[in-house]
């Protein structure tokens, strides 16, 4: 790790002032940023520790019936919080299948939104990367890339946005509150993270020295409260990245589908939210071809990065799933194994039936 | 701090009984709890220094400038160690030291051979100067083009495998073999390279004083790596002490001297002060071996009576390009089914990476992992239930030399562990079975073999005036339970309680407790212990039924047995006295006795020595996304004589969950073009968390067996892992009707072909 | 460049003159506060070795830079036993032989302490088994802290249960 001098501001004030000086950058509970300068992705010259800020780390809900997350709540506060996760189930059980409870004691809301790529090449500062040297090329492209993007990427870059978080968030409508010296605004959480182009490097909509302060979710969310599920794949039962991921989301109406909401994690470099795919499904009665045809529209733009043309088949089955886990109702209580498809396995072993 | 330091200030240990064959809690258990358990990185001499490993980042080429100014420009760095500076050693190490010794990298030239080779050393006051020191050295390469495939990599034919092991067995004709059988199934199989990454990263806080070394590192081998380091240092081999009460995990992997550790003590010689070298986790993945991957071929002929008339197992093993490890995966067909003929041969392969060893049954792991699907392949080729198959082909003697087993409950293992898994239940066609939810289930079994070696291993013991004993050899703890296990054994020997008895261990310069590997550290230390508990007990024995003042005077013929503490006529027990009875009226202080490992060589001649066991898997797929979970395992397994059914336990579940990752989960991803592998570290190179393990079963199978060794212990570290690979696969394609043969068994194989 | 914080660990005052900002959590108690139960894995969060309690709830210390730590009260391994009496997860540990090399041990057992201590897996050793998964254990001893997490849980509530029960941690 490269030498740095470490400020801890006061305020909100303070710490966009100091952050407005080059070399900056703005640590919060550090379970991404300083793992990468660990290995030397990253080396800011100023650490602006966030964790002191007052303010920041609490939950309101405001009278419209909308929800005010600041920066720094952490992970698991958030998803342990009743009230949210009854609200919002599909984004509790997001948090809670990503990484470990030690992590998601740590990490904050701020800082999941900010969590880099985890393409071995971008993390590897021997490799060809884009986004951590702009012009040096893509590695991953000709390389060890079962795991990498299959929408939405550019010959410059086919790394994953990795969080879990942000994809119910993204899905829900989600925005994201941020202050600089120019004052505050508010992002779209959609227009928040940015698909790479030509310029992967630039990941977020963020502008230098801008702070995120909190995260707002829309009272029109908590409409799918009682059909939301966020279902994910991954390579071991826990404590693991997502394969693909998908949140589901559904207003029910008299056994139709008022409103749909479907977005996918680990397909693209943002979270990505599939319009189209909710817009089929829009006054449907539900059923598994509709969810299928979902699925299918979801994926419709995706073609593969490398040798990733499974992650295609996978994402179309796993919006199909989640959409009719989403139609059973979220579950009382939160699954034992969150957000996996053995989430309805109990500890103990289950019968077998013999069907053949 | 380590289990002797008698601690008055914590409870002692939980116990449920005593001695041998007892499941007595870990004797080390409250140290470990507590955190007051040492190992190698937690030591701290005064003066001490950090050093910092500076890895290659390309697979092959040579260094041609490291920016050791700008390193040494950072405050709190003392030295940067490079092949221009660094301090003479007195053996080559482009030589290999025997018996066991690798080639290592430790600066000799400006080479490199493999990703994370060493080719810096930096030494700083502080762990984030030396780190970041490391860091600013900004090595430039020049780079040639890696050997990293089957495609590019330099095929050869190895002269031995493993550790000495034949490269090539035939056992009867194989060509008649096949020409006999009515049916012949044929496939390939790919095993992939896989780190150990034991919890403790190597590490090594070295300290000399003149020409003394003082050495604290975990360690598989203690007198063997200290002669080894020794020479290395051309110092006396008594000026060696190591240092390693406890290992966190060794798998294989501490057990062969290896650069780094090397570099840390000889960083330590340059600057003038003790020095501390711990690796990083991605820094583990070169310089510290792994299992090769292999590439097999196995070809097998039945009979219309499903009964084997040929096996083939041929495998390519890759190793480095400076040395010569290869995976003996084909030899695991030499030990299991009987068939009038069998083959195994071996191929290496050279490819630029570090040289591979052995790792927690090397061998048996990949050897079975491909023979055990042959056969469940074989199987379905005959239409017959695998387990019907298995005892079908069930070996009576060693199927390549006839020789008899020494023991062998295989069938009881089979028989108890279909019985507790409910295997009579399982249909025969694939992908027939559904859980409640949904899942398809799948059933699968695999036998599990491995070797049960004596090594040689000294011991000593002495029973103290207070009737007391302390008894001393060099053991290993890496976490199978030598603290707890070994003392066991001593406490039985000498007739006394386990608490009786003060055991020294985990140093190099008590008696030479051997090799904690192969499965052979109990069998072996523990008979070295065993026997010089005897031996006291004999000098005991002597001295009273020679002295006219003993109740036991005169007993000579008779004879004593030893036990609480005293001895006792065996014809009379009323007449018996303690042990420091007998030695205060003989005005002896102590008593000291020593012992050996060793197995009658007639016996090991006679027969042929193996543990078995049965392993049954049951896995849950999910029939459109096709993730895996492993939902229940039972494993059972004759091991010959069981010292403590508690850690034995451990030992088996242990090695079934490193079964469930090798199936599902590990596999390190290289870079074709660069070698550099993508996945070096814990989050994306794969072992298993927790909620990926069953409730599982190990079920200890009595077995019996006088040939082993006095002792009767076979082992139990290893054994584990091999039947439970198969095991695995095989219910995956019992599921699914998919039959992958790579591993590991990943999403996208299943989901192509469904 | 010196920062001085001031930590309460396993219940005493440490006032530390920071001479590196770099330095972890974990490396201040390894190697300058002479704390060593406390082990390192993987430094990067990935294994749970170094899992300690800050302020009473578990983190990787590896992650989290000693210098924003100021006011922070840490309990590590070395002080979870109250002198001779070991905490219920301790006992429970070595009883369930939920250990075999015992180096993931420390991280395993402050990761059970503030499992219990969030109370969020009820008496469901598949929930156990899930918010263990943040500790690896390579020897396997998953079975043994399964066991061990569910008694230790146990015998905390029925010590609880009288008023002069003692705190968890």
């Amino acid at each position: 790790m490269n030498r740095f001098d470490y400020i801890k501001p006061a305020s909100v004030s303070e710490a966009v002032t100091e952050a407005a000086r080059p070399g900056s950058a703005y640590l919060a509970a550090g379970t991404n940023m300083l793992d990468l300068m660990k290995v030397g992705v990253v080396g800011p010259e100023r650490i602006i520790d966030v964790t002191g800020l007052p303010g920041l780390a609490d939950i309101e809900w405001l009278t419209d019936g909308s929800v005010r997350i600041g920066a720094l709540v952490r992970n698991s506060d958030l998803a342990y919080d009743t009230r949210f996760a009854e609200t919002f189930p599909m984004v509790a059980e997001a948090l809670l299948s990503g990484a470990s409870a030690q992590l998601r004691n740590a990490a904050t809301v701020g800082g999941n939104l900010m969590q880099r790529t985890r393409c071995a090449y971008f993390l590897d500062p021997a490799s060809a990367c884009n986004k951590r040297e702009p012009g040096s090329g893509c590695d991953a492209r000709e390389g060890e890339n079962r795991l990498h993007a299959v929408i939405g990427f550019t010959e410059h870059c086919i790394a994953v946005h990795p969080s879990d978080f942000c994809v119910p968030l993204v899905a829900l409508g989600a925005e994201v509150e941020v202050e600089s010296l120019d004052g505050k605004r508010t992002i779209p959480l959609a227009e928040f993270h940015l698909l790479p182009g030509d310029t992967p490097h630039v990941e977020t909509a963020l502008r230098p020295g801008e702070l995120i302060t909190g995260l707002k979710l829309p009272a029109q969310a908590a409409a799918f409260s009682g059909h939301a599920r966020y279902l994910k794949l991954r390579e071991r039962t826990s404590y693991a990245f997502a394969v693909v991921s998908a949140a589901a989301a559904l207003d029910m109406a008299d056994g139709r589908i008022r409103q749909a909401r479907i977005a996918l994690g680990g397909v693209a470099a943002k979270p990505w939210r599939a319009e189209e795919a909710e817009a089929s499904l829009v006054g449907a009665e539900a059923s598994p071809s509709v969810f299928a045809r979902a699925g299918e529209i979801a994926l419709a733009g995706a073609h593969p990065s490398g040798s990733n043309a499974f992650k295609i088949e996978l994402a179309r089955r796993i919006v199909a799933r989640a959409l009719a886990l989403a139609l059973e109702g979220t579950p009382e209580a939160m699954p034992a194994l969150p957000a996996s498809p053995f989430s309805t396995l109990s500890g103990e072993t289950s019968g077998v039936a013999h069907v053949a | 701090m380590s289990p002797d330091t008698q601690s008055t200030t914590i409870p002692r240990h939980v116990r449920h009984g005593s001695n041998a064959g007892q499941p007595v809690s870990r004797r080390d258990g409250v140290l470990k709890v507590t955190g007051a358990a040492t190992y190698a990185a937690d030591n701290h001499p005064e003066g001490m220094l950090h050093a910092v490993i500076v890895p290659s980042t390309i697979a092959r080429g040579r260094v041609r400038s490291l920016d050791v100014s700008a390193a040494k420009a950072h405050p709190g760095i003392v030295e940067v160690i490079t092949p221009e500076n660094r301090i003479p050693l007195h053996f080559d190490p482009n030589d290999k030291m025997p018996p066991f010794g690798f080639r290592v990298e430790v600066l000799q030239d400006d080479s490199v051979r493999y990703v994370n080779q060493p080719i810096a050393v930096v030494v700083a006051e502080t762990l984030e100067a030396a780190t970041e020191g490391a860091r600013l050295l900004a090595p430039r390469y020049e780079e040639e083009l890696p050997r990293t495939d089957l495609d590019n990599g330099e095929r050869y034919d190895a002269e031995a495998v493993g550790v000495g092991a034949p490269a090539v067995t035939t056992a009867g004709d194989i060509d008649a073999g096949f020409a006999a059988a009515t049916r012949v199934t044929e496939a390939e199989y790919y095993t992939p390279p896989q780190y150990h990454n034991a919890m403790e990263p190597h590490a090594v806080v070295a300290e000399w004083n003149g020409d003394h070394l003082t050495l604290d590192m975990p360690n598989q081998a203690l007198r063997m790596s200290a002669a080894s380091y020794a020479q290395y240092f051309g110092i006396p081999v008594e000026n060696v002490l190591i240092r390693s009460p406890f290992l966190g995990g060794g798998f294989g992997s501490k057990a062969i001297l290896n650069g780094p550790q090397i570099l840390g003590i000889l960083a330590a010689r340059q600057v003038g002060r003790p020095v501390k070298l711990v690796l990083t986790r991605a820094q583990m993945y070169g310089p510290v071996g792994h299992r090769g991957r292999t590439w097999q071929k196995l070809r097998l002929g039945t009979d219309a009576e499903g009964k084997l008339t040929a096996l083939h197992h041929t495998s390519i093993g890759a190793t480095s390009s400076f040395d010569d490890f290869v995976e003996p995966a084909a030899n695991t067909s030499l030990m299991l089914y009987a068939s009038p003929a069998i083959r195994a041969d071996h191929k290496g392969l050279r490819l630029d990476i570090g040289t591979p060893g052995p790792m927690r049954a090397p061998g048996e792991a990949s050897g079975s992992a491909a023979l055990e699907v042959a056969i469940d392949e074989a199987a379905q080729a005959c239409g017959m239930d695998p387990l019907a198959f298995r005892l079908a082909n069930y070996a009576e003697t060693e199927p390549t030399s006839g020789r008899p087993y020494s023991s062998k409950a295989l069938r009881e293992c089979y028989e108890q562990g279909a019985a507790s898994f409910g295997w009579s239940n399982r249909p025969l066609e694939p992908g027939t079975m559904r859980d409640e939810n949904g899942f398809l289930v799948g059933w699968g079994m695999g036998t599990a073999v491995f070797p049960c070696p004596q090594f040689p291993a000294e011991a000593r013991a002495t029973l103290r005036a207070d009737g007391t004993a302390l008894v001393e050899t060099g053991g290993v703890d890496m976490g199978q339970g030598a603290w707890t296990a070994l003392a066991q054994l001593a406490a039985e020997a000498l007739g006394l309680d386990l608490d009786q008895v003060e055991f020294h261990s985990g140093r190099s310069d008590l008696p030479d407790g051997g090799v904690a590997g192969g499965s052979g550290h109990t069998a072996s230390a523990g008979q070295a212990l065993s026997n010089a508990g005897s031996d006291v007990i004999a000098q005991l024995s002597e001295i009273a039924v020679n002295d006219p003042d003993s109740p036991l005077f005169g007993a000579g013929n008779i004879g004593v047995v030893a036990g609480e503490g005293r001895l006792y006529r065996r014809d009379d027990e009323t007449r018996s006295e303690t042990y420091a009875e007998i030695l205060a009226r003989a005005g002896r202080a102590e008593l000291v006795g020593s012992g050996k490992s060793g197995r009658d060589p007639a016996s090991a001649d006679r027969f042929a020595m193996n543990s078995h066991g049965a392993v049954f898997a049951e896995v849950k797929v999910d029939p459109a996304l096709m993730q895996v979970k492993v939902t229940r395992l039972v494993g059972a397994f004759a091991a010959g004589r069981v010292i403590n059914p508690k850690l034995v336990r451990s030992q088996y579940y242990g090695g079934m969950i490193w079964g469930i990752s090798f199936a599902l989960q590990e596999e390190a991803l290289a870079d074709r073009r660069t070698g550099r592998i993508m996945n070096a570290d814990l989050a994306e190179y794969h072992v298993p968390v927790n909620a990926d393990v069953p409730e599982m079963e190990a079920i200890l199978v009595p077995e019996v067996d006088p040939h082993v060794s006095p002792l009767g212990i076979k082992g139990v570290g290893e054994i584990g892992v091999t039947g439970t690979v198969g095991a695995i696969a095989n219910a995956v394609w019992h599921a699914t009707g998919i039959r992958v043969r790579k591993y590991p068994i990943r999403l996208e194989d299943l989901l192509a072909r469904r | 460049m010196s920062l001085s914080i001031s930590l309460a660990i396993n219940g005493r005052k440490h006032d530390v003159a920071l001479d590196d900002p770099r330095v972890t959590l974990l490396d201040l108690l390894r190697e300058r506060l002479d704390l060593p139960g406390t082990k390192k894995g993987c430094d990067r969060g990935q294994c749970g070795a170094c899992t300690v309690l800050i302020d009473g709830r578990r983190i990787n210390s590896c992650l989290t830079l000693a210098a924003s730590l100021d006011g922070a009260e840490i309990t590590t391994i070395e002080g979870l036993s109250d002198g001779e009496d070991l905490h219920p997860v301790q006992a429970a540990f070595i009883e369930h032989d939920a250990f075999q090399c015992g180096y993931c041990t420390p991280g395993q057992i402050m990761s059970a302490v503030g499992l219990i201590k969030e109370g969020m897996a009820g008496d469901d050793p598949e929930r156990v088994r899930e918010l263990m998964s943040g500790n690896i254990c390579r020897c396997g001893a998953y079975q043994g802290i399964t066991e061990a997490v569910l008694e230790a849980q146990r015998k905390l509530a029925d010590r609880e249960k009288p008023a002069t029960g003692k705190d968890a941690a």
